[in-house]
């Protein structure tokens, strides 16, 4: 590397990454592999079986005290009163006007300790918020960052699996009931490590993500790929995760997005207090609302594109994120478009490269939906 | 129990990805594209390294035969799952084929480069261009370079 160019923080999987003939890529400040055998091998082992990604660049803030339930309802969007020890809880960090910040899962760890994961490129901001308001509250906030990797096991077979692993009192003992049920959170030991399992994923699929320390993630990796896990980088977890209508900060939220536009009022408990409360209380609807699309044949709508409305009206909207679905065969996307035509089975035009094209407004999430009449939509980020 | 690790439910062969290499047949231009010379024609494509970059072909915009194509300039679209890319011609000329198999199978750009995944047929307009292109040795220095 260049001498004068700035390092890139690396997982304590780089070199399992390298052994797996990975293509490493710079990502948020970090060194991440960005695919091993193909995006679309990967994402669709994820679809069909299980695999396995390295999310160790992610944050971890621990929040504690004898108000720490208070402060985190203070700060997060998410109904976090009476959240149960051992329950997670998806959510939006706002700032006053609405805006978000980041999203997060908020796992509550004891009656005085929560432990919230945050987005890499968001953390130091979100330790920063935190501890701000942290002494209101009395509570300290410890970065927990360093102490931990991360691997996300996700797919059909990603329970199964990880059971496989799973030490039990007595020989005929099942392991399968010892996971944490989705959106909940235990201690196991997996493969000898100890991990902090959880019911929680970014990809649309059943799964867990497993914390370790980061000298024990080498082995909980060899372990899980042995017992049939495939390796899956930053391209499918992409893939993946728009297919399954999943937005990213940065793309479908940032500080000019509330979280009602991006269609996550179910993480919105209004009477609550959190900040950023009043402003989406006295907030107009959103004029565009986020949506899927299924583009046309051979097109692939890309972040920036503007979409229209056919119904009239000068309101253009904005691809955020687009790819092309390795199970689907085409062009897929996530877009804020004018309220309108932000309706399933609407055609809108999408302008790509200085061409229309037509999309489709589809129903959530895409993977299981398209083609099909009708489905429930997903309810956020759990697996 | 374990779960098997080769995939079970696919309707085709996992691909066998293309070892990198760079024929010493064909001639080379500067952004990733080389040529294979046939008297006063010439067929195109990408190079390893240019699929590579790019990642898994999903679809290629073809030009219409007829199309006049212009050295240095582009003259079609490769996408990928992660973005899009232009494809330069080496040399001008008129269109004459079009490589219609990757209308269903755009994989074979990744998977064969220099055979299976031909681009277009073109007839010269000036043969002589090629003393512009690189050969295979040349062409493996600029990559070198790059790095």
């Amino acid at each position: 590397m260049p001498a004068n160019e700035s390092t890139l923080r690396t997982t304590p999987l780089r070199d399992r990454h390298l052994a797996a003939k990975a293509k490493l890529v710079p990502f948020a400040g970090w060194e991440m592999p960005l695919q091993y055998s193909g995006i679309g091998s990967e994402h669709l082992a994820v679809r069909q079986r299980v695999g396995v990604f390295d999310v160790s660049h992610m944050g971890q803030l621990e929040v504690v005290g004898a108000r720490a339930e208070a402060l985190v309802e203070r700060l997060v969007t998410a109904r976090i009163t009476g959240l149960e020890v051992g329950a997670a809880r998806y959510g939006v960090v706002c700032r006053e006007d609405g805006g978000c910040l980041d999203d997060v899962i908020v796992y509550r760890l004891a009656d005085d300790r929560f432990l919230v994961v945050t987005n890499a490129a968001n953390h130091e901001r979100d330790r920063d918020w935190f501890e701000r308001h942290a002494s209101e509250f009395g509570c300290t906030i410890r970065d927990r960052r360093d102490e931990f990797a991360m691997l996300a096991v996700q797919g059909p077979a990603a329970r199964a699996l990880v059971a496989s692993l799973v030490e039990t009192e007595g020989a005929s003992a099942d392991p399968l009931p010892l996971l944490p049920p989705r959106m909940r959170c235990r201690t196991l030991r997996v493969a000898g490590v100890t991990a902090l399992a959880c019911g929680t994923g970014y990809t649309g699929e059943d799964g867990l993500e497993l914390l370790v320390a980061p000298d024990a993630a080498g082995a909980l990796w060899d372990a899980l790929v042995a017992a049939g896990a495939q390796p899956c980088g930053l391209g499918a977890r992409d893939t993946l995760r728009i297919e399954a209508c999943l937005p990213l900060y940065g793309n479908e939220l940032s500080e000019r997005r509330t979280p009602l536009a991006a269609g996550l009022d179910f993480c919105v408990a209004f009477g609550t207090g959190f900040i950023g409360e009043e402003a989406l209380r006295a907030s107009a609807p959103p004029a565009e609302l986020l949506v899927p699309l299924l583009a046309d044949r051979r097109t692939i709508p890309r972040a920036g594109c503007p979409v229209r409305c056919r119904e009239g009206g000068e309101a253009v909207g904005e691809v955020t994120s687009g790819t092309f679905s390795p199970l689907l065969r085409r062009g897929i996307a996530l877009a804020y478009v004018p309220r309108a035509c932000a309706v399933p089975g609407t055609t809108v035009d999408v302008e790509i490269r200085g061409r229309v094209h037509t999309a489709t407004v589809a129903r959530k999430p895409l993977h299981r939906t398209a083609g099909s009449a009708a489905s429930s939509d997903d309810d956020g980020r759990a697996g | 129990m374990a779960v098997p690790r080769r995939p079970t439910v696919r309707d085709k062969e996992e691909p066998a990805l293309a070892e990198e290499h760079y024929p010493d047949d064909l001639r080379y231009h500067p952004e990733h594209d080389w040529a294979r010379i046939e008297g006063d024609t010439a067929t195109f494509g990408i190079t390893w390294y240019a699929q590579d970059s790019l990642g898994e072909v999903v679809f290629f915009d073809a030009p219409e035969v007829g199309t006049q194509v212009r050295k240095d300039e582009p003259y079609a679209e490769v996408e990928s799952v992660k973005a899009v890319s232009d494809v330069f011609a080496p040399l001008s000329g008129e269109v004459i084929a079009v490589n219609e198999e990757l209308e269903e199978h755009p994989e074979l750009i990744n998977e064969d480069p220099y055979g299976r995944g031909w681009l277009v047929r073109v007839r010269l307009a000036d043969p002589s261009e090629a003393d512009e292109l690189m050969d295979a040795a040349a062409y493996r220095d600029l990559l070198q370079s790059q790095e």
